[in-house]
């Protein structure tokens, strides 16, 4: 689980160009969007792709997607209970 | 009609000329050269700034900058001009298209790839609920442009307009369009480049300041007729040839050429001309660069990057620029001190 | 008084026909142009909807009588065949009589070209006259010629609102006096660099489009061109105008790169200018064009702007877009045209597909086609980038 989460942020900040902040900025249960890292709904269509890309993960609905996105914490669980890869 | 002042000028080139340095030939063994960048930070946010590519980068940074210069908070119209549009997002597109094989691809190029994203970036970054336009008419771009910019001031529907220009060398379009050039029985001589000019133009008097005088387009002209419809032109200004002080030619060293040799001609051998293209390269919008240039010189009697010994006589008060891509669409540029 | 602009030619392609009178037909036979992906070979190709034009490029270079190995792309091909109908509806002999200017909007430019060439570009030397036909200017330069039009001819490129912001020029420099007639109107083929991206932002719907409907669950992409011909009073002096371009606007929502604001301020702003430079009250206004694309975000702010606007008393509206899909930077030309169409006919256009009022407005748009006396349409167009713009057409 720590070793997911410590490869989810680096992905996220990989994938969402996030030069200003490094994987020690983010801590487990820090809001993604909002007032942590800031991020917006484009960025929420990115992770979506990383997690098909990445987990085999397919997700449809950028409604639904918010509750899945809410910290790394959450999103690093529900990879492990839904990957395919 | 009353005329447009040139409140503010801003550009980033190859040059040094965003902080207004000295202006430098480019080394013509060079097939392209990138712009110098500034310090972005300066003026984008870095959370706006991650996902913009180097021409958003540039078109918001000398925008915000010309918008400072010029002490406007909001303009009444931004208008922009591109001749490839943002080119690196397109690409970027392009290829993640291609070799994911349509699977697996995310918006964020796609959506800065579009045309008006720098004039839709810098209207966001402002709140600026304006009248927003972007041209993208090959090198005729920023002439369109600032077409608009003066039909807006002159029709009384804005009072301050922000017109600019922008276009990136991207890495892979950029080498297709050199191996075409290569392909000419005489190619260009000057390298490809990127850049961007942004303007604050308004008809609210600049005391000693530079207008934008006249500015006319040709589709079409024979190396035999430019001379005359470029004397029509300065006559419509009410200018003869003995009253331009310098003379801007997009001088390629293609084979149309000949057109700046014939329009050269007319003009007093002792008054400088400028091949503005050696200095910035080749772009669909590096009129922009040309205007900068020109309005500095009637700005500061003097050459960028000097220091300019004041109270000496007036060396510039008209200044034409003229620049044509492959014997098409010509464009004159008319600035005047005032 | 104002300098009046008249409409004297209109000219489109589309999925609905290849002419104007093919499209009013579909119209008022409500039969919808949306079908089956068949001319563009990709993996979206089953699961998504789009209106694209019956025409191949082959037959579209014969009929414009190209000469082999010409660089037409689908884009100027679309928009030749539109440009020309709109010429020869406004009867003009001679086009370089007076000050004749040409202004077309589009987003892709040779796209449909470079997508397919791109990696070939420096082996396969028959694709390199492929390569000066990529940027936008071009289509807009092959079309100018084959009309034969020699005066100011530009490109306007903002996303979806490009072709109205087009009209909108052309109104401008003919009040201004700068032309004497302009023919102003976009044009944008498909491609997969299109598809592709309205599918990477999840916009794209895999059913027929349903704008306005609270299940609405993205938009179906189309191509078209279309293009109008617009005349200062002198200039049309002893023709029929077709009907008046009487009020334009244009302002930015300058809320998010993509997505429209919850207010529909940028929309609501474009109205209120297009109103006050047609110098009528919003009541005056018979039918509405919507931008309607049917996804989630645009349809509830524009409904919010169009309550705003229309203080509740929102009159007929309807998209036209499940008739031809989105044609992007066409959409604000095709729908110039429809609306000059539904005044010539005094009918609103369904809005194809809508079953239930979205909860938060509670708007139910004209859903059958409703035969009414109109005297003037206004017509919506929103892009990305914030770029908001709105047409007023009055009945000549």
């Amino acid at each position: 689980m720590e070793a997911l989460k410590q490869e989810l942020k680096e992905s996220i900040l990989e994938a969402l160009n996030l030069e200003e902040f490094t994987v020690a900025d983010i801590n487990d249960t820090d809001p993604l969007f909002g007032d942590g890292l800031g991020l917006d709904s484009i960025d929420a269509l990115e992770l979506i792709v990383l997690l098909d890309k990445d987990y085999g993960i397919k997700l449809t609905d950028p409604e639904e997607s918010k509750s899945i996105f809410k910290s790394v914490e959450v999103l690093a669980s529900y990879v492990e209970a839904n990957r395919k890869k | 009609m009353k005329p447009i002042y040139i409140h503010s000028a801003v550009c980033i080139t190859a040059q040094d000329s965003f902080e207004d340095g000295i202006m430098v030939p480019l080394k013509t063994s060079e097939g392209k050269v990138q712009a110098k960048h500034p310090e972005y930070r300066d003026f984008i946010p870095p959370a706006a700034a991650r996902r913009m590519a180097p021409a958003v980068k540039m078109g918001v940074a000398a925008a915000s900058k010309a918008l400072q210069k010029a002490n406007v908070e909001q303009p009444d119209a931004i208008i922009t001009g591109s001749g490839m549009g943002c080119m690196l997002d397109t690409e970027k597109f392009l290829n993640a298209l291609i070799e994911n094989k349509e699977e697996f691809l995310t918006p964020t190029a796609f959506i800065q790839s579009t045309h008006n994203t720098v004039g839709g970036q810098i209207a966001l970054g402002l709140h600026c609920k304006a009248y927003n336009n972007t041209y993208v008419h090959g090198s005729l771009s920023f002439e369109s442009t600032l077409f608009d910019a003066q039909l807006a001031l002159q029709e009384g529907s804005a009072t301050t307009v922000l017109a600019g220009c922008v276009d990136e060398l991207g890495t892979e379009f950029v080498e297709y369009v050199r191996l075409k050039e290569q392909q000419e029985t005489i190619p260009k001589q000057v390298p490809y480049g990127e850049g961007t000019a942004f303007f604050v133009l308004s008809q609210e008097v600049k005391e000693e300041g530079v207008i934008l005088r006249g500015l006319q387009t040709f589709r079409t002209v024979s190396e035999d007729d430019i001379t005359e419809k470029m004397l029509q032109f300065l006559r419509e200004n009410q200018l003869e040839t003995e009253s331009i002080d310098a003379v801007f030619l997009g001088t390629t060293g293609d084979s149309y050429d000949g057109y700046y040799n014939v329009v050269s001609k007319s003009f007093l051998p002792k008054i400088v001309r400028i091949p503005f293209k050696e200095y910035s390269g080749d772009f669909y919008t590096c009129m922009g660069f040309a205007v900068w240039w020109a309005q500095y010189l009637l700005q500061e009697q003097c050459a960028p990057g000097y220091n300019c010994e004041p109270d000496v006589t007036p060396k510039y008060q008209n200044i034409l620029i003229y620049t044509q891509e492959k014997g098409q669409n010509h464009s004159f540029i008319l600035l005047s001190k005032t | 008084m104002p300098q009046k602009i008249a409409i004297t030619g209109l000219g489109i392609i589309s999925a609905l026909g290849n002419t104007v009178a093919t499209n009013k037909k579909a119209l008022l036979n409500s039969k919808s142009g949306v079908g089956k992906l068949q001319k563009i070979e990709s993996i979206h190709a089953t699961t998504i909807k789009v209106g694209e034009v019956a025409f191949t490029n082959v037959e579209m270079e014969a009929l414009l009588h190209l000469p082999q190995n010409h660089n037409y792309t689908r884009t100027a091909l679309l928009g030749g065949m539109a440009a020309l109908e709109a010429v020869k509806q406004a009867e003009i002999n001679d086009i370089s009589e007076g000050k004749t200017g040409f202004i077309s909007a589009t987003t892709v430019g040779g796209m449909d070209k470079t997508e397919t060439h791109l990696k070939e570009f420096i082996t396969n030397p028959e694709s390199q006259k492929y390569i000066s036909s990529h940027h936008a200017g071009d289509s807009t330069q092959k079309i100018a010629d084959l009309l034969g039009i020699t005066g100011f001819t530009t490109t306007v490129s903002t996303a979806c609102s490009s072709a109205a912001n087009a009209i909108m020029l052309g109104a401008r420099l003919i009040k201004a006096g700068k032309l004497d007639r302009v023919i102003v109107g976009g044009t944008d083929a498909l491609s997969k660099f299109t598809i592709n991206g309205f599918k990477s932002l999840l916009l794209l719907s895999e059913t027929d489009c349903k704008p306005f409907d609270a299940n609405r669950n993205g938009l179906n992409l189309g191509e078209a061109a279309a293009y109008l011909v617009l005349e200062s009073e002198a200039a049309a002096k002893g023709k029929n105008a077709l009907a008046y371009l009487s009020g334009y606007g244009n302002a930015n929502d300058a809320h998010h790169q993509t997505a429209s604001s919850a207010t529909g301020e940028g929309a609501f702003l474009a109205m209120k200018k297009a109103l006050e430079i047609a110098g009528i009250a919003p009541s005056k206004i018979d039918y509405v064009n919507a931008h309607g694309t049917a996804t989630p975000n645009n349809d509830l702010s524009e409904s919010v702007a169009l309550q705003r606007i229309f203080d509740n008393k929102i009159p007929g509206f309807s998209s036209t877009k499940p008739f031809t899909g989105h044609t992007l930077a066409a959409a604000g030309a095709v729908e110039a045209v429809f609306s000059v169409l539904a005044l010539q006919e005094n009918c609103m256009f369904p809005n194809l597909n809508f079953e239930a009022k979205m909860p938060e407005t509670q708007l139910k748009p004209v859903v059958k086609l409703y035969k009414k006396e109109l005297q003037n349409v206004l017509s919506n167009s929103f892009g990305f980038g914030g770029n908001c713009s709105s047409l007023v057409f009055s009945k000549a």
